[in-house]
């Protein structure tokens, strides 16, 4: 083959790139088109107040889908919200969206939820977009093969106001996993292991292209885990080439063509995987047999490791600011050096997120929590991540079995992921999380989080501990 | 936007990797609707005891780096959420300046629509800018976002590199939004071959 036949082929990523190419203007970054723009109640008052002050107006109100999740209660929803501040931002909300003409699912709609969870169950999201959102777990729809990324809030107002966005583009990373899980091994563990693997910075400056038969085996739950968390290890975008299975979850929906229109947008569809040789700056790969499932230890979420082994000391590292690192996540987190895994009690779990508060996550934590009880002093927390996820789960009798256990079974909402509607930790408190970030304070001030999988996170909520779940 | 020129400042040393955003600005002060009033709340969890006063074991706190508009930071700085709050807090609190060997990409893009030039200086100038900042607490550190420059008492400053594009916008506080709505026509002409190659999103 020659050489200039290779420069043709193109990774997903620039094809997206190319096709949303408005113009390259001299002395200006280039400028990419957006075709849609998600929104919540926390990035985006300052933006309409910026519009409304230089005189601009939303562009194409049509490509933005609006829900508040970030605030909202997630019990007592009938009540007014007790935090002033809190109500002022939702009120905020619900004004901006009805002035500006926007499609907003507000807290007693019936399609509410968690933004990432809410747009691809109406199919708004399909496969070759570039959807942007203030939020950085817009990574989640790259499982649809959409580039997919966060945004800051004067973008936020930029793209209301122009469409566009001026980008620089990204460097390419392949991440390929082939070989088959172990049972209970999850879309979650596979994350946890990656950016464990690469550290929060490994993927700066890359937009993540996840391949291999242990991808294409996910299902879109798990894929939109797994891209969820792209941005934990530094990349702001994740990808997974479309397949049958993501034609399949997208015909039927509220924003999906039909008719023609389908036959025409699955034609395009097609046409985005990567091509064969296409060349990546950055190439990791992981054996899917070796993920175990896994726990953060520490306070960020590189600081993770599998069920079966221990804490580390910090001159288990060889890098000095690792070192530093881990001795600081050991003395937050009131933990041992060497401690097993396993011997680590937790006192609240929480089951949610726009990482793992899909249909598939409920299922598997109601499979691990059927027939038991969860351990004295335990609190134990589900959280639907929409309307529509927690009626399909009542719907199957898993909010019985929650309920049964012990469990609290809420109204949906981002909930302790962020802690900032009111349920949170206390000083002290450990939780087994199901949510995508360990930092300090992140679940509550002096809150001590270990990020798990929903199979985990049952398992931890009976024993009272971490177990291994591959065990039970 | 206000212009970026040159300042001549202290220079607060915050030794610690991976800084993320739920430290810049802790949550509970995620849900105003304003972009100002950040400064006071700025690394809440690290600066304030529980009682509200001062943490005097926390770096931004010594008296020596009262005042500084540089903040030298350890890898990874600004990881975690996309919130601009961050940004709009360390502005709010008086920095107009960080360097560090490397950013999180969103933080780093949002740094540029707030006046602040995030420095991206190799692992062992950080270093080197490190030590100094420890040995000679409130030396006097130059940017120059012009010629690229920073100037330190011992000698440790270097040439950096920014981009062109984000260099000239600083320099001259302009506005993306207006910049970007001078060529609308560009815009119009993208968006109507759109509708002929997508016609199912504009259905």
């Amino acid at each position: 083959m020659k050489a200039w036949e290779d420069t043709m082929k193109k990774t997903m990523y620039e094809k997206i790139w190319d096709s949303h190419l408005v113009a390259e203007v001299a002395g200006q970054a280039p400028l990419l088109y957006v075709d849609r723009h998600l929104m919540h109640e926390v990035t985006s008052p300052q933006a309409f107040e910026g519009l409304r002050l230089a005189k601009r107006k939303v562009r194409n109100p049509h490509s933005i889908l609006a829900t508040m999740d970030h605030c909202v209660p997630t019990k007592d929803r009938d009540l007014p919200i007790a935090d002033p501040i809190a109500k002022k931002q939702i009120e905020t909300m619900a004004q901006n969206c009805e002035e500006n003409g926007l499609n907003l699912y507000d807290m007693k709609n019936p399609n509410n939820g968690v933004i990432h969870i809410v747009v691809p169950e109406h199919g708004f999201v399909h496969p070759g977009m570039v959807v942007v959102c203030g939020d950085s777990h817009t990574a989640t729809h790259g499982a649809f093969g959409a580039l997919a990324f966060g945004i800051g809030t004067s973008e936020v107002e930029h793209v209301m106001a122009t469409q566009t966005l001026p980008q620089q583009k990204s460097k390419n990373m392949l991440i390929q996993i082939d070989g088959e899980l172990s049972k209970y091994a999850s879309a979650k563990d596979i994350a946890l292991a990656i950016t464990g693997k690469i550290g929060t910075a490994g993927g700066n400056g890359h937009v993540i292209e996840y391949a291999g038969s242990a991808i294409t085996k996910l299902s879109m739950e798990g894929r939109m885990t797994l891209c969820n968390m792209a941005i934990e290890a530094g990349a702001r975008a994740g990808l997974v080439a479309p397949d049958e299975k993501t034609y399949s979850y997208l015909k039927g929906r509220e924003f999906t063509p039909s008719g023609a229109s389908w036959d025409q947008a699955l034609a395009y569809w097609k046409s985005l995987p990567s091509d064969d040789g296409a060349a990546y700056d950055t190439i990791i790969t992981l054996d899917a047999a070796e993920i175990e499932p896994q726990v953060t230890w520490g306070t960020s979420p590189e600081q993770v490791t599998g069920i079966s082994n221990i804490i580390p000391a910090p001159e288990d590292f060889d890098d000095e600011i690792k070192q530093q690192a881990c001795a600081n996540a050991l003395d937050y987190m009131g933990l041992t050096a060497h401690t097993k895994i396993t011997d680590i009690p937790v006192d609240l779990i929480f089951i949610g997120s726009c990482t793992n508060g899909r249909i598939e996550d409920f299922r598997i934590a109601a499979e691990v929590t059927k027939g038991t009880k969860i351990a004295d002093k335990v609190t134990a927390i589900a959280v639907p991540g929409s309307y529509h996820v927690k009626k399909q789960a009542e719907d199957e009798g898993l909010d019985k079995i929650f309920i049964d256990a012990g469990w609290e079974w809420r109204e949906p909402g981002c909930s302790m992921c962020l802690a900032m509607n009111g349920d949170e930790l206390t000083i002290g408190q450990r939780s087994a999380s199901t949510s995508n970030r360990n930092f300090e304070g992140r679940q509550g001030k002096g809150g001590r989080t270990h990020l798990v999988s929903p199979a985990m996170a049952a398992a931890a909520a009976t024993a009272g501990h971490f177990v291994d779940i591959r065990k039970l | 936007m206000q212009a970026y020129k040159k300042h001549e400042s202290i220079a607060a040393l915050m030794n610690r990797s991976n800084v993320d955003t739920d430290q810049i600005i802790p949550k509970q002060f995620l849900k105003k609707v304003e972009r100002t009033g950040f400064g006071p709340h700025l690394f809440h969890d690290w600066r304030f005891n529980d009682d509200g006063s001062d943490n005097a074991e926390f770096e931004l706190n010594k008296p020596a780096f009262k005042g500084a508009q540089i903040l030298v930071a350890g890898d990874n700085f600004g990881c975690g959420s996309s919130r601009e709050h961050a940004p709009w807090a360390i502005a709010d609190y008086g920095f107009n300046t960080i360097i560090s060997s490397s950013y999180a990409d969103i933080f780093y893009n949002n740094c540029f629509k707030n006046s602040i030039l995030p420095i991206v200086a190799t692992k062992k100038q950080l270093a080197s800018l490190m030590s100094e900042v420890a040995a000679n607490e409130g030396g006097k550190f130059i940017v120059d976002l012009e010629n690229q420059t920073l100037t330190t008492p011992a000698g440790n400053g270097f040439k950096f590199d920014v981009d062109p594009v984000r260099k000239d916008n600083l320099l001259k506080g302009l506005d993306d939004i207006g910049l970007t709505m001078q060529h609308t026509d560009l815009i119009d002409q993208y968006e109507k071959k759109h509708k002929q190659n997508y016609p199912w999103l504009w259905a």
